[in-house]
Parts: structure tokens; sequence; C-alpha cells
């Protein structure tokens, strides 16, 4: 196989955890947040 | 430490520096895989595979460093009670498996061509792969008991005693002299790697960390988000 395969598969498995990592905490924040601002907001 | 005992004083720093980690992060990144995979020449026994280097050193950098913050966590929240220490616990566990285990991913990619196997039962190898275990058991510990409202304590006492593991680690290719290359940096030493090749390194390790700070911080609002709406949700039921 040639090597590049090898080196394209490693950053793309990088890309992959580190782009999943960052969007599954903005977005478990910003549903935590929201969430709470609006129990906050409820009479 | 304790001066951000305050969840609002917290929250007001954490903000700001969320968005200038992602930034800053992100800018680092870009330029060193850049450097990385287009500047830098290829080994002259490795060949191209040796660019997964800029990857694989800061995931294993990451998994290790993630484990030490949890100790240290975990001191702060056993023996001066810190607020905000089990937060940061929890919040480091799953970014901290993520490079554990991005790590072991990487060296099984790099070891095939480099070792001709993607697996050998090799000191280094194996006490990764126990650190990501320790990483998923801290997370299911933990989530545990926040759902049953505890402090933490159990968690606590396991991130401690799971930090044996990080000497065996570091240590294992000096103690088994298997398949794991030896230690190529340190800081006393210098480096063995050629310059040529060593200097998209550090903009690579600086920008992993800068993301993985950017995202143990947005994990943290999202557990002090989520206990203040648990709180109201109390309070409101009791009135």
């Amino acid at each position: 196989m040639n090597q590049w395969t090898f080196v394209t598969a490693a950053y793309g498995l990088a890309a992959i955890a580190t782009l999943g990592l960052i969007a599954w905490a903005y977005l478990s924040m910003r549903k935590a947040e929201a969430d709470a601002e609006a129990v906050k907001r409820r009479p | 430490m304790h001066g951000y005992a305050n969840p609002a004083r917290f929250l007001k720093l954490a903000r700001p520096a969320t968005a200038w980690l992602l930034g800053i992060g992100a800018l680092l990144l870009l330029a060193g895989i850049y450097g990385g995979l287009a500047v830098t020449p290829p080994d002259y026994l490795q060949g191209e595979t040796v660019r997964i280097l800029y990857i694989h050193v800061p995931a294993a950098w990451l998994g290790m460093a993630g484990w030490a913050s949890i100790a240290a966590a975990s001191i702060s929240q056993l023996v001066w009670r810190h607020p905000l220490a089990a937060v940061a616990g929890r919040a480091v566990a799953p970014a901290g498996a993520t490079f554990a285990a991005l790590c072991l991913a990487t060296g099984s990619i790099w070891g095939r061509p480099t070792w001709g196997t993607w697996w050998e039962w090799d000191g280094r190898l194996t006490s990764m792969l126990i650190l990501l275990f320790l990483y998923l058991g801290y997370i299911a510990l933990a989530s545990a008991e926040r759902e049953r409202g505890g402090e933490g304590r159990m968690a606590a006492l396991f991130g401690l005693v799971g930090a044996v593991n990080l000497p065996i680690i570091h240590y294992s290719v000096l103690w088994w002299r298997t398949l794991h290359q030896g230690q190529s940096i340190s800081i006393t030493q210098g480096s063995t790697i050629a310059p040529e090749l060593l200097w998209p390194l550090p903009l690579t390790m600086v920008g992993f960390t800068a993301i993985f700070a950017a995202a143990v911080l947005m994990l943290m609002r999202a557990d002090l988000a989520r206990t203040k709406l648990e709180a109201r949700l109390r309070r409101s039921v009791a009135e």
C-alpha cells in the first residue's frame, strides 16, 4: 500500500475525532445553557 | 484557584477564553499540519509515514495530560473541596478519552507500514490501552454519581488511583524494550529528531492543547448550566 494512504487515514481520523469533540462539546453547551435560560424565564 | 470557585466568576472568564482558545488552536493546527504535510521532507528511513508524528505525539500528550488534570482536580476536590473540581474532572474525561483513542488509532496506522503489524502487546501500547479503559471507567462512574446526586468522591478517588498508570506509560519504553521506540524528545536531553522534521510538532502540540482546553471549557459550561437547571426545577417543585 502507498505510504500516503496511511498518512491520509491517520489525518482523516484526527480531523473526525477533533471536529467531533468540538461539535459535541459546543452543542451540549448550547443546549444546556438554552434549557437553563428557558426555565429561568418560565413564570 | 479558589478565586474561581464562584461559578459566575468562572463563566465570566470561560466565555471569552473559549473563543480565543478555539481561534488560536485552529490557526496553530493549520500551520503545523501544513508544515507537516507539505513542507517537511520525508524521513530517510520511514519515508512519508513519519508525518503521522505531528498528530500522534500531541494525541499521546493530551491523553496523558488529561488524566494528570483529572488527578489534580481529584486532589483539589478531596482536600480543598473546590466546587468546580468535580465539574472539571467530568469535562476533561471525554476529551482525554478522545485523544487517548486517537493516539492508539494513529499509532496502529503508523505501526502497520513501520513495524509490519497493526497491534502488539508491547508495554507502551498496552499501558496506553489501559489508560483508555480508565477513562471509560471514570466517565461511567462520574456520570452515575452525578445522576444519584453524589459529590463525585468515588470518581475522585478513582481519578487519583488511576494516575499510577501515568509513570508506567512514560517509563514503559525503558522498562520493557519490545517494539515501541524509546523516548525521542526529552526536556533535559533535547531531541533525537532532525530539526527540519521537528519544527511543525510544537505548533500541532500547542494547537491541539488549545482545542482540548476549549472543549473542556465548553463541557464545564454545559455541566454548570445543567446543575443550574436542576436546582431551578427542584426549587419550582418544592414551591
